[in-house]
């Protein structure tokens, strides 16, 4: 009798027990959005998963992608995995995928439509590895930008340029008048970024294909490669009196008028928002620096590690089909600053410089990203590469093209 | 009945052994076993995850050919020569110093002892500001007139390395203070009285009769200082972060962003056994003098 009471009494536990999570799961998300804007536009993601009854708790690490991504990788190899995480889409996570350590959303994917809603199709094909699909794309980012002060250029007497090319002739001038000419932060992902879009914008696409795509190293030694590096000489001859490392102090070198230029990603548009300032007015923001007008498709996506929680699983289901449903993607992507995922959405309440990469966007002049299309261990080399050759002078333009070229032959 | 007399000595202070077998079967598995396995897998591929796909001396011909690490090795000698000789003379000269039964001992001594209880992140970002040309001391220096001072080796590749050493050489000189004046302490009182007696002058007295005596604490110190400058990471990490550009790498930090920034665990695990071996190529030697001749 007694031992019959205890089981009743244990079988009301359990059925407890699996009822309270049944009704609102806890899916824990990590991510590195840990900025004013990044945590503004989150809060936008989790209102949303929240609203289908379950439960977003937040797991955000500081710092950037590179701090973050080591500790989200070893809580996944380690068997700790958490609901669902950010990663940049493209390879950082592509051999977890291998491991069979994510989940595949193919079910999902087929059931939402995914193929035919999400834009550019690059999208969606990073997330695809063996014709399966394992991540959601939320925002798509892209390097290309010129941000200029129109302050700066006022003040030194010069007329706004209208690319690169404007921009290096006009360098004197701003230097003359106490400026630096182009803000470059000590950070080495900011140099290497910086070549990367001078190699798409004076290169050209086909150039910058050749070089990541197709990997082609005595491509990458000759002439049409040697024209980037000039001008990348130039543009570290221009940046050598930034004296700040983090990519935001010098975003607001340029804000302030300290500066001439950047070269950054729309994000750095967030800064100028937070600033007070209005493109057109204070700033001007030039597309693949005037040259190419393409756009790259970097961005953000959310992977969802294999879970053996039936509950939890099915709320990875209904979090990936809330991270892209049109809704969320307006809320999320106007607190972003970043771009949709999505052609069928309305982005009225759009800037300027957000409207021009949308039209760059519906034309299709898209380019993969360097997160796409290299291994991490290649980023860091070439990462490596730019970081010395940014900080110092004596690192000659032939020798660096030289060791890129190598770098390229040996990369994958 | 000799048995009794001569008991085995395998079970001579059994309880202690005992005592000991957990702490001996950590060491084995985590030190032995994790190196071991460290040292297998540089010969590997590996990415993101350990796979055991063998390459021979590929990560190694790769690692020897990077521009960062030669940069790296080439910091860590400039770094482990200035800490070694620097710590060692002017911890000792301070000991020194210290033992002439001076008032307010105490005091100094914690005044000289406390960076010590700083870690290496916090020194390091104290001294970021402190050699900062707009805040730190060039700033002061010009304030007080001499318009072109200039005092910036943060900010110079070529002197960066040096910037860092000082720092570490204000975090780590309190300690060797320390344990050298605990040398000092322990030489008999007789000696310096029978020096005395002798005649001899006092800085020959240290130079040719403490110092000797004194072999056992400069062992340790050695020790400590070495291992110090091997694993030196945190401490770049908080001031320049290997910048500007990479003139300010070390082993420590090319073996962790390999690991885990650039996903090339094969790589890093390459690089940690150039260190291993480094360290290895130190000691053996000394430990074979050491502890070999005795026999």
């Amino acid at each position: 009798m007694r031992y019959k009471l205890l089981t009743a009494a244990l079988a009301a536990t359990a059925a407890l027990q699996f009822a309270g999570p049944a009704a609102a799961t806890d899916l824990e998300v990590t991510h590195w959005w840990t900025s004013g804007g990044e945590a503004a536009a989150v809060a936008e993601l989790a209102k949303a998963f929240d609203a289908t009854g379950n439960h977003w708790v937040d797991g955000a690490i500081a710092g950037s992608g590179g701090t973050a991504r080591p500790i989200m990788i070893s809580r996944i190899t380690g068997g700790d995995p958490m609901g669902a995480t950010q990663f940049n889409h493209g390879r950082q996570a592509e051999e977890l995928v291998q491991a069979g350590l994510m989940r595949d959303l193919t079910d999902v994917a087929t059931k939402g439509k995914w193929t035919e809603v999400v834009r550019p199709k690059s999208l969606l094909d990073s997330c695809t590895i063996d014709g399966k699909i394992y991540c959601v794309p939320v925002n798509i980012h892209s390097w290309q930008w010129l941000w200029l002060s129109n302050e700066a250029f006022e003040k030194a007497g010069v007329p706004l340029p209208k690319d690169w090319n404007e921009f290096v002739a006009a360098a004197p001038a701003l230097e003359k008048a106490g400026i630096i000419p182009l803000a470059v932060g000590g950070q080495a992902w900011q140099s290497s970024g910086a070549f990367d879009v001078l190699l798409a914008a004076v290169g050209g696409t086909d150039t910058f294909l050749k070089v990541y795509k197709d990997k082609d190293a005595t491509f990458a030694a000759g002439p049409e490669v040697a024209k980037v590096f000039k001008a990348a000489d130039d543009a570290r001859k221009m940046a050598k009196n930034t004296n700040v490392q983090d990519w935001n102090q010098a975003t607001n070198l340029v804000i302030t008028g300290k500066a001439g230029g950047q070269i950054m990603g729309d994000w750095a548009q967030g800064e100028f928002q937070v600033a007070g300032k209005t493109a057109g007015k204070d700033y001007t923001c030039l597309p693949g620096l005037g040259l190419n007008e393409v756009i790259a498709t970097g961005g953000d996506a959310f992977y969802f590690p294999l879970l053996k929680d039936a509950d939890k699983s099915k709320a990875q289901e209904v979090l990936a089909e809330t991270l892209l449903d049109p809704k969320t993607q307006v809320a999320f992507n106007l607190k972003k600053g970043s771009l949709p995922v999505r052609g069928d959405v309305d982005l009225n309440a759009a800037n300027d410089c957000m409207k021009k990469g949308l039209a760059i966007l519906a034309k299709g002049a898209v380019i993969p990203w360097t997160d796409q299309l290299l291994s991490q261990d290649t980023q860091k080399q070439k990462e490596d590469l730019f970081a010395e050759f940014f900080a110092k002078p004596d690192l000659t333009v032939e020798e660096a093209q030289k060791r890129f070229a190598a770098l390229i032959a040996s990369a994958d | 009945m000799s048995k009794s007399e001569r008991p085995n000595p395998l079970f001579r202070n059994l309880n202690a052994k005992v005592a000991s077998i957990p702490m001996i079967l950590t060491a084995m598995a985590v030190f032995v076993g994790g190196t071991v396995w460290t040292v297998l897998y540089s010969f590997t591929n590996s990415k993101l995850l350990p796979r055991l796909n063998f390459v021979g001396l590929d990560q190694y011909y790769r690692l020897w050919a990077t521009p960062r690490w030669l940069i790296s090795i080439e910091n860590l000698l400039i770094y482990g020569a200035i800490s070694l000789v620097f710590s060692l003379v002017v911890g000792f000269l301070l000991a020194a110093l210290l033992d002439q039964k001076i008032r307010f001992e105490d005091t100094f001594r914690t005044i000289f002892l406390y960076p010590f209880a700083l870690s290496f992140i916090v020194t390091g970002l104290v001294w970021q500001w402190l050699l900062n040309p707009d805040f730190g001391i060039q700033h002061v220096v010009r304030g007080l007139g001499w318009e072109s001072f200039s005092f910036d080796p943060l900010y110079n590749s070529s002197i960066v390395i040096y910037g860092i050493s000082i720092a570490a050489l204000w975090q780590g000189t309190g300690l060797i203070m320390c344990l050298m004046l605990a040398g000092l302490r322990g030489i008999d009182e007789d000696i310096w009285k029978a020096a005395r007696v002798d005649g001899i002058p006092m800085w020959k007295t240290y130079l040719f009769i403490v110092i000797p005596m004194m072999r056992p604490v400069f062992i340790t110190t050695l020790v400590i200082i070495a291992s110090g400058i091997v694993k030196v990471y945190d401490l770049v990490v908080a001031q320049t972060s290997g910048g500007p550009g990479i003139a300010s790498e070390v082993p420590a930090k090319y073996v962790y962003d390999y690991m885990f920034f650039a996903q090339n665990l094969g790589q890093g695990f390459a690089a940690s056994t150039m260190m291993l071996l480094s360290v290895v190529i130190v000691i053996v030697p000394w430990a074979y003098l050491e502890f070999g001749r005795r026999k």
